[in-house]
């Protein structure tokens, strides 16, 4: 994966791209003729205020949802994502909002999720994944010790590790994150930049949502607003302050090009 | 960390290895021993109590052969209510259920093989189709159920409560509404007392049991010194695996004690055309109810624990919208547990017929509020996520002595069921304080 600072200069071919998106339940438009592209490399944000379709798009991606129409591409191919298993397949990996964790399983049992590293006979390896648990943690999260505690017992800090080990341990191509700072403490919320600058450093393609404009900032290559189901504009966040991106959240349009 | 069933441990009989992670809190290898040693408590109690206020009737061989085989049919469904219960539903339908599952294979048997297969009765193929044709009804039933709620998504609680009423009515109507009996001589071996094992094969069974437990506990630690995880230290490992082989060792003692009253031995000798030799004496030994029991229990634990089917059971009845995300087919896990609970109800109803001798309409009428209790009993929460095999077995087991040591006790009809109900709210209350103090779910 090449490490450009601008991926998109150099004729890559996108990693992700959405094209005209749409999905609706029971009459209401939540993602309406959305189209997004994603380089190796970089990261977009998706910004907006709750109900702007964010998490419903990026579920479509994640194969949560089905798309009523649209199509999503894949390094350059056509895909079909019809559930989370399919999106696991080509390597996207999703950090739930909710964290989606199973709260009375241990740190490891909901690492390997849907993906149990099994012994010759077919049982699930507990002590493999254990201590695969205990090596990838080492590197994301020294302080993590409570690797045989139910979910349940740890932190938020802890739970994140937890929900992003699982993204990192599978080689993740295209990584989701839904808010994955909202219930974090400030030193926690450190380290998930710090991770998020790691895997973008390896060439991964992050989509970011997050309410914290000054983060996005600071983390984003490129952001994308929506609003009421639609897309609003997306910007490279050098060209925009955040005054720009605000008013195209509250306002839906964006400034710079209407005085342009 | 209690109840969840990840702790790798193969050994049946519910001793868990304390020990995983460096930093674990003496509280919480506590923990682990305290739920255990609360239920089997509980038990103890309850049998002592009896055995005081029967003036010794109580714990006797034979009382606790009895026990045994009177428990082996709700022990049996209660392992599988609590994968039904873990995944956040319930099923109503097991009493009925059974009920159906006993009719075809006594109708089998009796009527319908002998009829268009020309079988006579006695015929040695008789006993093994019924139970096959048995089988294969509960897991279809089971299956159908289990597809109703996965994939209809109608609640367990209306599709069993369906069930209560049309299985136990299907089996009515398969029987016309007879008694269908006496059952195939082999076919009642599963029943209890009319199958067992004799002193000899006894003890052979308990030392293998024994030899099995100790290796399982010995390769459970070598795989964890193997990934460089702590263990506990060597003699504490030794108690445990003494603890264990002495429980089952002591079992078959107790039921090798049980001799088979000399009339009984008279008469079968008699049969055989011989003379019984004069102080010639025989022990029942373990029951094959109680051999399949603990089959049963031993596949249940292993798939609980060692199987992606049970990790994902747990992580479905944990947070079903994650267990969803993560790939996990829900829907589908849902038939296969109903399937699971169908085809228990079938080895179940093989056990309640045979110790009946004969199949009558009323066969396991309210079965499904003692395998519920029983699991409740036993540690399983109605909540979701949490449960144990072994607990169900100690719950059904707990219900039982309660309910046969008030009889013998002589406690009215009336006041039984209203302790066992109390019991049964009594054993939730204290397992939620215990939850909330320990800071669990």
């Amino acid at each position: 994966m090449d490490r450009n600072t601008d991926p998109r200069a150099n004729g890559a071919k996108p990693l992700v791209e959405l094209k005209d998106i749409r999905i609706a339940f029971g009459g209401v438009q939540a993602v309406d003729g959305v189209s997004l592209d994603l380089y190796p490399g970089e990261v977009v944000g998706l910004l907006g205020h709750n109900g702007a379709g964010k998490s419903t798009l990026i579920k479509i991606l994640s194969g949560a949802y089905k798309a009523d129409s649209g199509e999503i591409w894949i390094n350059g191919e056509k895909a079909n994502i019809q559930s989370p298993r399919d999106a696991r397949r080509y390597n996207i990996e999703t950090i739930y909002q909710t964290l989606a964790l199973a709260d009375n399983l241990d740190a490891a049992s909901n690492l390997f999720l849907g993906r149990e590293i099994t012994t010759r006979i077919g049982f699930v390896d507990d002590a493999k994944q254990e201590a695969e648990t205990r090596r990838i943690m080492a590197r994301l999260n020294p302080n993590f010790r409570k690797l045989s505690e139910p979910v349940s017992a740890l932190s938020g800090g802890q739970r994140q590790s937890v929900a992003i080990a699982r993204a990192v341990y599978f080689n993740a191509k295209i990584l989701i994150m839904d808010e994955p700072t909202a219930a974090l403490g400030v030193h926690e919320t450190a380290m998930v930049a710090d991770l998020i600058k790691e895997l973008k450093a390896q060439g991964l393609g992050i989509f970011l949502i997050s309410h914290d404009t000054r983060e996005m900032m600071d983390l984003c290559d490129r952001v994308s607003v929506m609003k009421n189901g639609q897309l609003v504009g997306t910007e490279r966040v050098e060209d925009v302050t955040e005054d720009d991106i605000l008013s195209m959240i509250i306002l839906g349009k964006n400034p710079k090009r209407e005085a342009a | 960390m209690s109840d969840t069933d990840t702790v790798p441990n193969a050994a049946p009989s519910g001793q868990r290895p304390a020990e995983k992670a460096p930093a674990r809190s003496f509280i919480n290898q506590l923990e682990i021993d305290l739920r255990l040693l609360g239920m089997v408590g509980a038990f103890i109690a309850v049998c002592v109590v009896f055995n005081v206020m029967t003036d010794g009737r109580f714990l006797t061989p034979r009382n606790i052969f009895n026990l045994s085989i009177q428990t082996v049919s709700v022990a049996i469904m209660a392992t599988g209510m609590v994968f039904i219960i873990v995944t956040r539903h319930i099923d109503l339908s097991v009493g009925a259920l059974l009920a159906t599952a006993s009719a075809v294979m006594a109708m089998m048997q009796t009527r319908w093989l002998p009829d268009t297969l020309g079988l006579p009765l006695g015929h040695a193929a008789l006993p093994w189709l019924a139970i096959v044709a048995g089988l294969i009804t509960g897991a279809a039933i089971g299956a159908f159920q289990g597809w109703l709620v996965g994939y209809l998504t109608i609640p367990a609680f209306i599709v069993t409560l369906g069930g209560l009423l049309i299985w136990r009515n299907v089996g009515w109507y398969i029987t016309s509404g007879q008694t269908i009996g006496p059952l195939d001589e082999t076919f009642q071996a599963f029943g209890g007392i009319n199958g067992t094992l004799g002193a000899q094969w006894s003890w052979i069974a308990g030392l293998l049991a024994a030899a099995f437990a100790v290796a399982a506990l010995f390769s459970a630690r070598r795989n964890k010194i193997g990934h460089g995880f702590p263990v506990k230290p060597i003699w504490a490992e030794a108690v445990v695996m003494a603890i264990v082989a002495g429980a089952i060792l002591g079992f078959v003692a107790i039921l090798n004690a049980y001799e088979i009253p000399s009339r009984v031995l008279a008469r079968d000798f008699a049969a055989r055309g011989m003379e019984m030799p004069e102080g010639y004496t025989a022990a029942y030994g373990i029951p094959y109810s109680v051999l399949l029991l603990i089959a049963v229990a031993v596949v249940m634990t292993v798939i609980a624990r060692k199987t992606r089917l049970g990790r994902y059971i747990f992580a479905t009845g944990g947070n079903p919208d994650a267990a969803e995300l993560s790939g996990i087919n829900t829907r589908l896990l849902t038939v296969k547990v109903f399937t699971i609970m169908g085809i228990l109800v079938a080895i179940s109803a093989v056990v309640a017929s045979a110790r009946l001798t004969n199949h009558s309409n009323d066969i396991g009428t309210l079965d499904e509020l003692r395998v519920i209790a029983a699991a409740v009993i036993g540690g399983t929460a109605l909540s979701g996520g949490i449960g144990t095999i072994y607990g169900a077995i100690l719950g059904a087991l707990i219900m039982q002595s309660l309910q046969s040591g008030m009889a013998m006790v002589g406690v009215d009809a009336p006041l039984q069921n209203i302790v066992v109900g109390t019991v049964l709210v009594a054993a939730v209350l204290i397992d939620i304080i215990y939850r909330r103090r320990i800071g669990g779910k």
